[in-house]
């Protein structure tokens, strides 16, 4: 699989590493490093891992560093995404890094250059830089949560902290929001709205909405998002089209909810060991 | 009388122009939250906000302060070793951080929220069960160092947290606080 899914690992020292990984015993191991999969770009990676055995797919490449949210480590994947040689991915999913400007300009201008062009993929920290940098529609998908869809929608925000007049961040705005963020040009080509409903968008239009089944308790649960995006992206890497493959991935993300019958206390760990049966249900379901 | 009215207007207009508050910028969401912590802890009248558009970079924030506090905010500061990269006066609104909550009950366990971060903990024990939002790389390492503890037990999110989220996070626990005070 030629996929590059770029992030970071939350623990001061792990250093720069860039390779294909493994999960083993939901642990993920990179270049004879081990770090275990809880939540954030591990988890991210574990899904994808998972997603892609069930796909026939080989294993995916991922350039890590180190961060606890000083920077340094995003600065370095950063620089490693302009100076390193990747094997021409297929597509990119850019996931926990500190939003700097500067540093995701110079990657969005450093990966345009590629041809053919990778599909790429923000989620996290670096799709508030996407949005904040202007160049929000050179991205094929977003995979906000309702309050990053307010935060796309608002073309002053920064940052989700500062968003203004979605305060509570009423699902029910949702269509609206989607419409206020392709006017100011602050979303990507596509997005996959997470939520009590979850919305795939393409330019601009709502193509489908998935509401079941629907578990409550998934909504405490940190990391619930980075299984969707690592889900999603091994179906693009498996060369599913993207409405497809946002439709699937929602719709796995759910029955993950209904398979492992977690309380608000579940860790997403926990919730991986249903993953292969949950994608594959997602896969057998009718439109 | 038209000319007191003149008059007044005059001085109205002239007052609004001059800056009453200053703007402390810092190279780090970080030191922000020090500084903040600070100035708070000595009483003075303060405010965190988003940086005007010609000064951000990307998880920015500042310290909003009375000008008229200036030197007092310089000592406390340099006493503590945290000056500011630059004091500048605010000329611009300012964008307001997020300042509601959404709360959710599910029976044993209860979740905050504040803007994009969440934090849900067992009610008996009042321990952090999940922590979950946010997309800024000390989201998961804060995750890691206070999921499993109580509430009692459990660093402040400002004392680890370096950015936007993780300042977010520390106004849902501290809601959290609010709420089951235990």
């Amino acid at each position: 699989m030629s996929w590059l899914i770029a992030g970071t690992i939350p623990e001061d020292n792990f250093p720069l590493v860039q390779d294909t990984y493994l999960v083993v015993d939901k642990t993920l191991v990179i270049n004879d490093l081990k770090y275990p999969v809880n939540r954030g770009t591990p988890a991210l990676l574990a899904a994808n891992f998972l997603a892609a055995q069930v796909l026939g797919l080989g294993p995916g490449q991922a350039l890590l560093a180190g961060d606890i949210g000083t920077g340094t480590g995003s600065q370095a994947v950063y620089d490693a995404l302009v100076t390193k040689n990747f094997q021409s991915p297929q597509g990119i999913t850019f996931h926990y890094l500190m939003p700097d400007i500067q540093g995701h300009n110079k990657v969005l201008w450093h990966w345009e250059k590629c041809t053919p062009l990778p599909i790429l993929v923000a989620d996290a920290g670096f799709m508030y830089a996407a949005k904040m940098s202007g160049f929000a529609q050179k991205y094929d998908l977003f995979t906000p949560d309702v309050g990053e869809m307010a935060f796309l929608a608002d073309e002053k925000a920064p940052h989700p902290f500062y968003t203004r007049g979605f305060l509570l961040q009423d699902e029910q705005r949702v269509p609206q929001m989607i419409a206020a963020a392709y006017v100011h040009e602050n979303a990507a080509k596509h997005l996959l709205v997470k939520g009590q409903t979850d919305t795939v968008v393409a330019h601009g239009s709502i193509v489908a909405q998935i509401d079941a089944p629907s578990t409550a308790t998934m909504e405490p649960i940190g990391g619930t998002g980075d299984t969707l995006t690592g889900m999603v992206s091994a179906l693009l890497a498996s060369g599913m089209a993207m409405t497809e493959a946002c439709y699937r991935a929602a719709l796995a993300n759910r029955y993950l909810g209904v398979l492992a019958k977690p309380t608000p206390a579940t860790s997403v760990a926990d919730l991986l060991d249903f993953l292969p049966q949950a994608l594959e249900m997602a896969l057998k379901a009718p439109k | 009388m038209k000319f007191f009215k003149k008059i007044l207007s005059k001085n109205k207009k002239s007052k609004s122009s001059i800056s009453e508050k200053g703007m402390l910028l810092y190279p780090s969401t970080g030191e922000v939250i020090r500084a903040e912590t600070l100035l708070r802890e000595a009483g003075l009248d303060i405010a965190v906000k988003g940086p005007p558009p010609d000064l951000r970079q990307g998880c920015d924030m500042i310290v909003e302060f009375d000008l008229m506090h200036e030197l007092h905010v310089r000592q406390i500061l340099q006493t503590a070793g945290l000056n500011p990269l630059r004091i500048v006066p605010v000329h611009d609104h300012l964008l307001e951080p997020v300042s509601l909550f959404n709360v959710k009950d599910f029976g044993d366990y209860l979740m905050v929220r504040a803007a994009n971060m969440k934090i849900t903990i067992e009610k008996q024990s009042q321990r952090i069960v999940n922590i979950s939002g946010g997309g800024c790389p000390d989201v998961p390492y804060l995750a890691q160092m206070l999921v499993g503890k109580t509430m009692s037990q459990a660093p402040e999110p400002r004392v680890l947290g370096q950015t936007l989220c993780g300042y977010a996070l520390q106004l849902a626990f501290q809601e959290v606080k609010r709420l089951c005070p235990g």
